[in-house]
């Protein structure tokens, strides 16, 4: 650990899982001889400490999908990692993601399980969801058919499902149960590792909360760290400890997610909490100016500058490191904290 | 007084259970409403997953046939349409955008094809500079353009910018009348609003009334005109926007309220502690 990535945490912290150094992963295509690169996450460190729901946050695009596939291991071409590294400590397992492939793969059901966006959709639907479990879990588990099937109910009765569930084809389940039956088994093996990628956002706001609740309650009983990524501000509130903000496949801020609502210090990060629609307000919201970036030709300097509404001549020409904030987090801002909420 | 849109009576029955059930659930249950032809307006559905939104936005796409009731766009009446022209015609002026952009795109077709065909087949724009030119103005509109997506597939774009993308396609042929299922609850909060902004902009400025189908009251509020409230297919409450989600009276409207979650960590985390608290029970 360097001492750079030391110093800005108090020294009574819960012992970090998951470390991230200077992280670069882009996606890149060669079509008849043009390279084409996408920075999707491009120079990002940050740790995530046992027992706490870390938050990503970040607009579309800005690489939040990118960041945790890299996290999870799970990278495909044309996506590759060009420079950093990723590792866990799983009490005392140590493993390098990209320097032991290997160790990664055991780990994969046994440490950590990862709930990929969009996931509802990859039950299988013309298999019942039993198969799901056998396919996923059975052999992570070491139990007989008998332990294992009696094991994989108590733990959907926990989650408020009828284990007649198992029998069902995903089509005869709401949108709501085939995410519940995702987190069940997403989390049957007991994961000390949680990545879960907008797993609430194609629900409606009552089924939402339940999960929400669920999710809450799992990480609480096991005492698992969970990654929790959503471009949904309010959800962040409502469950996650900690939380970054990623624009352009880079970090502006991380902090306590408390702190973070009460004094944001980027100035992106104060246009995120305030354009937060409230019932009983219509005053107009103003969405961002200008365009997201594209990650295959980034802005120069701070990502940001071309639509910050306090960038000044050295935020085109100089990138900003991420500093210990006034907060008790990091930010990546040369002006950080002068932008006030509203 | 015409009417844009008119729903009398509208009822849709699915069976339930296996293939030989007798049993039918009606997903949407006796509704009836009606859009002023000369105020366009943005018109809010909401209900919780399940209520009947999408189902009342197939049939009055045209996609779905009602089992009772009708539906009359600008004088037609949808259920009548049998000719190839007098439906494209009506496609033309009536357009979707979906919940799952990721659904709505073949994973194997690039994204442009689907702007560049609905400029061939609404605009009749034949040669490739025109559906470059309409595609473009298009994209403009949504913060985007044609260099950054030109070839691009389904899954080289992010979840966001493929729901803008299909706002776009939406709106090549000059439509009356938008039917957005739940447009913005995949993306982020500033997009969410630049698209719901959006919306209002094409109300104010095209004379385009829209309606919006979601389980987001705190963006219904922002920017909906009008409010219809659905649970099982039926309407418990509907009105003005503003006065019915500030004072919702039936206990299924203060339910969806409550479920808003407070852009708050204390009061959020409460507000979910709550819920858990009253499920156990
Ligand atoms: N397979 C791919 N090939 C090329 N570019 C890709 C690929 N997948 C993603 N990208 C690009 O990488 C960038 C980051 O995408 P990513 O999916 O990580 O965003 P995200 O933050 O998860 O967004 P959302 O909130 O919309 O899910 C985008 O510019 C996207 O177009
Ligand atoms: N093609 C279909 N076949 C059978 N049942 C359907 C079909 N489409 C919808 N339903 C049922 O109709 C009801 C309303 O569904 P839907 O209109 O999709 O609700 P919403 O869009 O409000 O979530 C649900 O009970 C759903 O299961
Ligand atoms: S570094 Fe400059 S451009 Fe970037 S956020 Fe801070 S003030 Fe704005
Ligand atoms: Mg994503
Ligand atoms: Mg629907």
């Amino acid at each position: 650990m360097t001492a750079a990535m030391t110093t800005e945490r108090p020294v009574t912290q819960a012992a970090d899982v998951l470390t991230i150094r200077d992280l670069k992963a882009y996606y890149i295509n060669d079509l008849f001889g043009v390279r084409r690169e996408v920075r999707a996450v491009d120079g990002i460190s940050l740790t995530v400490r046992r027992n706490e729901i870390y938050g990503i946050a970040g607009e579309s695009s800005s690489g939040k999908t990118s960041l945790i596939k890299t996290i999870a291991g799970a990278i495909r071409p044309p996506m590759r990692v060009v420079d950093g590294s990723v590792s866990f400590d799983f009490g005392g397992k140590h493993i390098d993601v990209y320097a032991e492939p290997g160790k990664m793969k055991a780990a994969r059901w046994q440490n950590l399980s990862y709930i990929m966006q969009g996931s509802m959709s990859v039950l299988n639907p013309v298999r019942r969801i039993k198969h799901a479990f056998n396919n996923f879990a059975f052999r992570h588990m070491g139990l007989d058919r008998a332990a294992f099937r009696a094991r994989v109910e108590s733990h959907l009765q926990k989650l408020g499902l009828d284990p007649n569930v198992l029998e069902a084809f995903p089509h005869q389940l709401s949108g709501g149960m085939r995410q519940r039956v995702t987190i069940a088994l997403a989390t049957v093996c007991e994961p000390e590792f949680i990545i879960a990628d907008e797993p609430t956002t194609a629900l409606d706001v009552l089924v939402q909360q339940d999960v929400l609740g669920l999710i809450k309650e799992v990480q609480e009983r096991l005492g698992s760290s969970v990654v929790f990524v959503t471009h949904d501000m309010s959800v962040h509130a409502a469950i996650t400890d900690r939380l970054a903000i990623m624009y352009a496949g880079r970090l502006a801020e991380e902090a306590p997610t408390q702190a973070m609502f009460d004094t944001p210090q980027h100035p992106y990060t104060a246009h995120l909490i305030a354009s937060l629609p409230r019932i009983g307000d219509i005053s107009t919201r103003k969405s961002l100016g200008g365009k997201p970036p594209s990650l295959a030709n980034p802005p120069s300097g701070c990502r940001f500058h071309p639509r910050c509404p306090i960038a000044i001549d050295r935020c085109s020409k100089e990138v900003p490191d991420m500093l210990p904030s006034a907060i008790g987090g990091r930010v990546a801002c040369f002006r950080a904290g002068e932008v006030a909420v509203k | 007084m015409s009417h844009l849109l008119e729903l009398d009576h509208v009822t849709k029955r699915y069976p339930v259970g296996g293939l030989f059930s007798r049993q039918s659930i009606k997903a949407v249950d006796d509704v009836s409403f009606a859009l002023d032809a000369d105020r366009p307006e943005i018109f809010a559905i909401v209900g919780e997953s399940g209520s009947g939104k999408s189902t009342m936005a197939k049939m009055i796409l045209g996609n779905e046939v009602p089992d009772g009731g009708r539906l009359v766009f600008d004088g037609l009446d949808i259920g009548t349409i049998r000719s190839r022209e007098q439906r494209e015609a009506f496609m033309a002026k009536v357009q979707p955008v979906f919940q799952n952009p990721f659904e709505a795109f073949n994973p194997l077709t690039p994204v442009d094809a689907y702007l560049f065909a609905t400029a061939h087949r609404f605009c009749g724009a034949n040669d490739q500079s025109h559906k470059e030119r309409l595609t473009d103005e298009a994209l403009q509109r949504v913060g985007l353009s044609l260099a950054e997506i030109k070839g691009r597939f389904s899954h080289e774009l992010s979840g966001g910018q493929l729901q803008r993308v299909a706002v776009a396609r939406a709106l090549i042929p000059s439509p009356k009348l938008i039917v957005a299922d739940e447009p913005v609850s995949m993306v982020d909060a500033s997009l969410r609003m630049s698209i719901v902004n959006l919306f209002r902009a094409l109300r104010d400025e095209l004379k385009v009334s829209i309606i919006y189908i979601t389980h987001d009251l705190a963006t219904a509020y922002y920017i909906s005109d009008r409010v219809i409230i659905m649970q099982k297919g039926v309407v418990i409450e509907s009105g003005d926007a503003r006065t019915v989600l500030d004072n919702p009276t039936h206990p299924y409207s203060i339910a969806l309220k409550n479920a808003v979650l407070p852009p708050d960590p204390k009061a959020a985390a409460a507000a979910i502690r709550l819920r858990s608290a009253a499920a156990a029970r």
